[in-house]
């Protein structure tokens, strides 16, 4: 077991170090001149210069390189040229609303797909089935942000329970963890389905229900079971997609979280702040997945074994 | 011997197809929404840009069906506009992504030394970001409009399909068909094109139907969060953003455009599925 995760870990090494070359190049490849973008629009060619020497980039490309791997792994990540404060602490004030947020969709979604999947897995062919898959392939269609304005027009606008947006309390987390789950239940739901119908058809099932175990024990303790492996690797997957989700349900919420600070970052051109994003949200998400096939290795001997 | 058994793979297809009649109606409503674009000039009733201030924020009329926005444009006329923007992005995105990808698997899985490595170790790096993370790393770095998003999606497809075909590829190459043409001398570049590519088409066509749609909802997302079409554009992720400020004064400007978004997206997915189970694929 220990060898398996070692190996795993090191794989993740060289998709990280390609992940910061292309983020790194990310910026090199902006129009426009860095150094006179921090001296200012009226800057002499000496104030340019002496920019450009205080950034580094009169530098051999790979000794930039190097010093921005350096600054990364110590948790530099410069300062935000919107607000002149370090990145590390603008981010850092957006981390948690985010976490939250996710944290949520995800319980949600991945407890009523998997049992939505399962029901339908067990009805399988019968109307409970096709209504459950109806609901399913609804959900994998609804846009996220349209989804957040209905919602806020009934709940906030029209009967006033819940409120717009921000980020104050738990009802303030309602709408939003529930449009960002919505996509994610659905395709766990389709996938949860398919899986239970395999399993369903083993030979191991059919000896579970021939020793006359009940029905219920044969699906949760045999089916499901079983099922519920190939479903842990979809779900690390799906949080990719909540990530991504999440600077669309941030925005229609007014959620003070990760995303929407990517939205303004972007529309203010703060490079700084849109470089560590995409940096830590791709290293959070190449990591998640780790966890994921590690995870998977532990359920599941043979993959373990076989590697 | 009873020639009845032997069908062509185009018309068993067609024979398990039509009897799925909720994909064959997604694909009609697909083909009257492509129409209504191609054809916006002549179909929709005003010009989608046209302002009219003596109708500001009607809720829909017999004059307008689907009511009008702040400048007093007419909704539906736009959202059929708009279709050309949006099935575009779609179209065009996940096309050159399957294109793309589709070439990426089929050297990948053929020859099977570093080159496969080096493509797949590109795909786990392309994979490392999440989806729209990337689209919106591509627009930030090209700029905003709907040129960079269909690139910027068409980007993040690529190593879905890539994958994809490489593993059919690998699984073809060992068949006994592709074994025997390849000793009788058949080119390297033929065999791939006649023997392997008809294989690991099915699953391809497949996934990029389910793809369009996916494609459609990030191209639309994006030009809600403002990365997208820029404003007067009526594209209907845009029309949304735009109908936005008037929620609870005049529902029909996030109504129409959102419905619209998800009955196209709906449509192919329904699609996507009817096709693979008519192909007999299993994918997900």
């Amino acid at each position: 077991m220990p060898v398996f995760v070692l190996k795993r870990l090191l794989g993740a090494v060289p998709v990280l170090f390609a992940v910061s070359l292309f983020v790194f190049g990310f910026v090199r490849l902006l129009p426009g001149d860095p150094a006179r973008l921090v001296a200012g629009a009226d800057a002499t060619e000496q104030e340019v210069a002496s920019a450009r020497a205080a950034l580094g980039l009169d530098r051999p490309i790979w000794e930039q390189y190097l010093r921005y791997a350096g600054a990364t792994l110590h948790g530099d990540f410069g300062v935000s040229s919107r607000t002149h404060e370090p990145v590390m602490a603008v981010i850092g004030a957006r981390f948690l609303p985010t976490l939250w947020l996710t944290l949520a969709a995800m319980g949600w979604a991945t407890l009523t797909g998997g049992l939505l999947g399962v029901w339908a897995g067990v009805k399988r062919g019968r109307w409970q089935d096709q209504a459950a898959m109806l609901v399913a392939i609804g959900g994998l269609s609804f846009p996220g942000f349209w989804l957040g304005l209905l919602l806020i027009d009934l709940f906030s606008v029209h009967l006033g329970w819940l409120p717009t947006g921000g980020y104050d309390g738990w009802r303030s987390l309602l709408m939003p963890s529930f449009t960002l789950g919505v996509g994610v239940a659905a395709v766990l739901a389709r996938f949860t389905r398919s899986a239970f119908v395999d399993v369903a058809g083993e030979d191991f099932v059919r000896t579970a229900r021939s020793k006359g175990l009940t029905e219920r024990r044969v699906i949760w303790r045999h089916a499901a079971r079983n099922a519920l492996i190939p479903v842990v690797t979809l779900t690390g997957l799906e949080f990719g997609t909540l990530l991504g989700g999440a600077i669309v349900v941030e925005t229609v919420f007014a959620w003070p979280g990760l995303g929407r600070l990517l939205v303004d970052s972007i529309s203010f051109r703060d490079y700084p702040v849109i470089q560590a994003l995409i940096l830590l949200l791709s290293a959070e998400f190449v990591l998640i997945n780790l966890v994921v096939d590690v995870l998977y290795g532990v359920l599941n001997p043979a993959i373990r074994l076989r590697s | 011997m009873t020639t009845s058994a032997i069908r062509s793979p185009a018309r068993e297809f067609w024979r398990r197809f039509r009897r799925r009649h909720t994909a064959l109606l997604a694909a009609a409503i697909i083909a009257l929404i492509v129409f209504a674009a191609v054809f916006a000039p002549y179909i929709a009733p005003y010009d989608p840009a046209a302002a009219d201030y003596d109708a500001l924020l009607q809720a829909p009329t017999w004059a307008h069906l689907a009511g009008t926005d702040s400048y007093g444009r007419d909704i539906l006329s736009r959202i059929i506009w708009g279709g050309r923007v949006s099935l575009a992005v779609g179209l065009i995105s996940a096309f050159a992504g399957g294109f793309i990808g589709t070439i990426m698997g089929l050297v990948s899985g053929w020859s099977g030394d570093w080159v496969d490595t080096l493509l797949m170790r590109l795909c786990d790096v392309l994979f490392a970001f999440p989806g729209l993370l990337l689209a919106i790393a591509v627009v930030a770095l090209l700029g905003p409009g709907v040129g960079n998003v269909i690139w910027a999606v068409a980007v993040f497809s690529v190593p879905v399909f890539a994958r994809l075909v490489r593993g059919s590829t690998l699984v073809l190459k060992q068949t006994q068909y592709v074994q025997a043409a390849r000793s009788i001398g058949v080119s390297r570049f033929r065999l791939i094109l006649h023997h392997i590519l008809p294989g690991a088409l099915p699953a391809v066509i497949v996934y990029m139907s389910l793809r369009i749609g996916s494609a459609i909802l990030v191209g639309a997302a994006l030009s809600f969060i403002g990365l997208g079409a820029q404003p007067p554009s009526s594209e209907w992720g845009a029309m949304l953003a735009d109908g936005r400020s008037y929620l609870g004064v005049a529902d029909h400007l996030t109504l129409f455009p959102g419905l619209a978004i998800f009955v196209v997206v709906l449509c192919f997915n329904i699609l996507g599925d009817g096709l693979r189970d008519a192909l007999n694929q299993k994918l997900q």
